[in-house]
């Protein structure tokens, strides 16, 4: 089986600094890679980069065989801080609707399926209790409920989730890591940014980021105390 | 009453013309409008109404048809923003400022060059909807189609735009391409418009209207009909008040927009006060509530 993402040599960044070097990977359908590290190491410029907004700067990288932001329909992108804007009029369904749009494109007409699948969507997180409230009037773990629904409404081959668990509660967290376990089932290989040790627990490779590549490989190799010190300065409860 | 209401609207031939010119517009930047807030482009908005102001003084000073000036200065506009954005790496609002003011004090050195500079330059930045021809008539509904149809055909990318350009990209739509067609939409507004409610006061009706449509839509299509609504209810009572009162009429049409704005956001502000104590009351009377694990 083909991978769905490689990347060899890869340095992401901005402008011309790069934040982080050297990366090397590889993930197969259904694997999951977990990037943990502190603010500014450079897990969400590897998502960015990973999605197509952020030019790579040094080495190889592509997704689904193709350069980065090239397959919209095939990869998911949830961003850190989804934006929601007091003055956005938007429903809940409208916005896990927008999932839809890069399959349906500028003119095609949303079936049957697809709104099946927004529905679908919407049940898996438990957005579907608010569909009809405006996004605006919803507490924090709700719009993220709501923000993971439209990036699996995608039914993308590749999800790219920026710290999919921020602003939710234990339950809401264990919510996510069933998604997650869900999707790599349905073969959807997962890279995700967290804050969280314990979202690593799954994992089949872990990334520990301090503008550099720390320590790589399953979770049992990489979260050693020694590896986490020098990430954190601390070695934190796991 | 009702000949203080009806009456003049019924009675003269040119407040009519002048009612069928407000309709127009309000329709036009109730579409245009809702996405000049949703993205946020307030200043755009206005950095395009002024920059056809060159234009339009060019026009009347050289004797060609105002519509084509008002076209031309936005698009020259609209390329001097892209091209100080994108080449001296300024960003969006300092790239529209400095244009904004350019093109403003080059319409004023135009305009200076006119015998009848004060009278002329007046009409730019406030309109003369008083003075309505059906020519106008006929090019504001075909702006109106126009703007429609760009809004509905693009509406998929301007819906993601109104959210986030990370969504829009990784969607597979341009955020460049879609947000230089929604400017050309605005752009088009203020060229449909100006004659109107003027330059100056453009803004007014791309803004106040579809600001008091989000205030209580829960959906685009919803706001879009709130602004139009309100574009409309405005254009009738500040025509009505300046026909009565002898006041200026653009910007009575534009000022009772704002104060329609005005008097729904406090509605809205009382309804969440008053929804804030219910809630209060709510878990006085139901203290057991308090005991339940908020799952959000």
């Amino acid at each position: 089986m083909s991978a769905r993402i490689e990347a060899t040599g890869l340095a992401v960044g901005y402008g011309h600094r790069p934040i982080v070097e050297g990366l090397n990977f590889s993930l197969q359908p259904g694997e999951l890679l977990v990037l943990i590290g502190t603010n500014g190491s450079g897990k969400s410029t590897l998502l960015k980069t990973l999605a197509g907004l952020v030019t790579a700067q040094k080495g190889n990288v592509n997704v689904l065989g193709a350069e980065p932001g090239t397959q919209h329909s095939l990869v998911g992108y949830l961003p850190q801080h989804p934006v929601s804007s007091h003055t956005l009029p938007l429903r809940v369904e409208d916005v896990v609707a927008m999932g839809r749009f890069a399959h349906l494109g500028l003119t095609r007409r949303a079936r049957a399926e697809d709104h099946r699948i927004v529905q679908e969507s919407m049940e898996r997180t438990g957005a579907i209790a608010y569909k009809s409230r405006p996004l605006r009037d919803l507490s924090g773990g709700q719009q993220q409920r709501t923000h993971l629904a439209q990036v699996l409404a995608r039914r993308a081959d590749v999800l790219l989730l920026d710290e999919p668990t921020a602003g939710l509660d234990l339950l809401g967290r264990q919510a996510v890591a069933e998604l997650v376990a869900q999707e790599r089932a349905r073969g959807v290989a997962v890279v995700m940014a967290t804050h969280e040790l314990s979202d690593a627990d799954t994992a089949d490779m872990v990334m520990l980021l301090a503008q550099r590549v720390v320590a790589q490989g399953s979770p049992t190799t990489a979260l050693t105390d020694a590896a986490l010190r020098e990430c954190f300065g601390f070695t934190q409860p796991h | 009453m009702a000949h203080f209401l009806f009456g003049p609207f019924l009675d003269n031939e040119f407040l009519r013309q002048s009612l069928y010119a407000g309709i127009l517009v309000s329709a036009i930047c109730a579409v245009a409008g809702t996405f000049v807030v949703l993205r946020g482009l307030a200043f755009a908005g206005d950095a395009l109404a002024h920059g056809v102001v060159p234009g339009v003084a060019a026009a009347m000073l050289f004797g060609f048809s105002g519509v084509l000036g008002a076209a031309i200065g936005a698009g020259v506009m609209m390329s001097g923003v892209s091209v100080v954005t994108r080449r001296y790496r300024l960003s969006g609002d300092t790239a529209i400022g400095l244009l904004f003011v350019g093109m403003l004090a080059l319409g004023v050195i135009i305009q200076s060059r006119s015998r009848s500079f004060a009278g002329d330059l007046t009409n730019i930045l406030f309109g003369e909807v008083l003075g309505v021809s059906k020519s106008d008539l006929v090019w504001q509904f075909i702006a109106l189609v126009a703007v429609c149809a760009i809004a509905w055909f693009c509406r998929r990318p301007f819906l993601l735009l109104s959210v986030d350009d990370g969504l829009t990209e990784t969607s597979g739509f341009s955020v460049k391409k879609y947000h230089n067609i929604m400017l050309a939409m605005v752009a088009l507004t203020v060229v449909a418009s100006f004659q109107t409610v003027g330059t100056l006061l453009v803004l007014g009706l791309l803004i106040a209207p579809a600001a008091t449509g989000a205030l209580f839509a829960r959906r685009i299509g919803t706001m879009m009909v709130v602004a139009a609504v309100v574009g409309i209810f405005s254009t009738y009572v500040g025509l009505l008040v300046s026909y009565h009162a002898n006041v200026a009429a653009g910007a009575s049409i534009v000022f009772c927009s704002v104060l329609v704005f005005t008097a729904c956001a406090v509605v809205v502000e009382v309804q969440r006060w008053q929804a804030h104590r219910k809630d209060i009351h709510h878990d006085h009377d139901q203290p057991h509530m308090h005991g339940h694990v908020h799952v959000s």
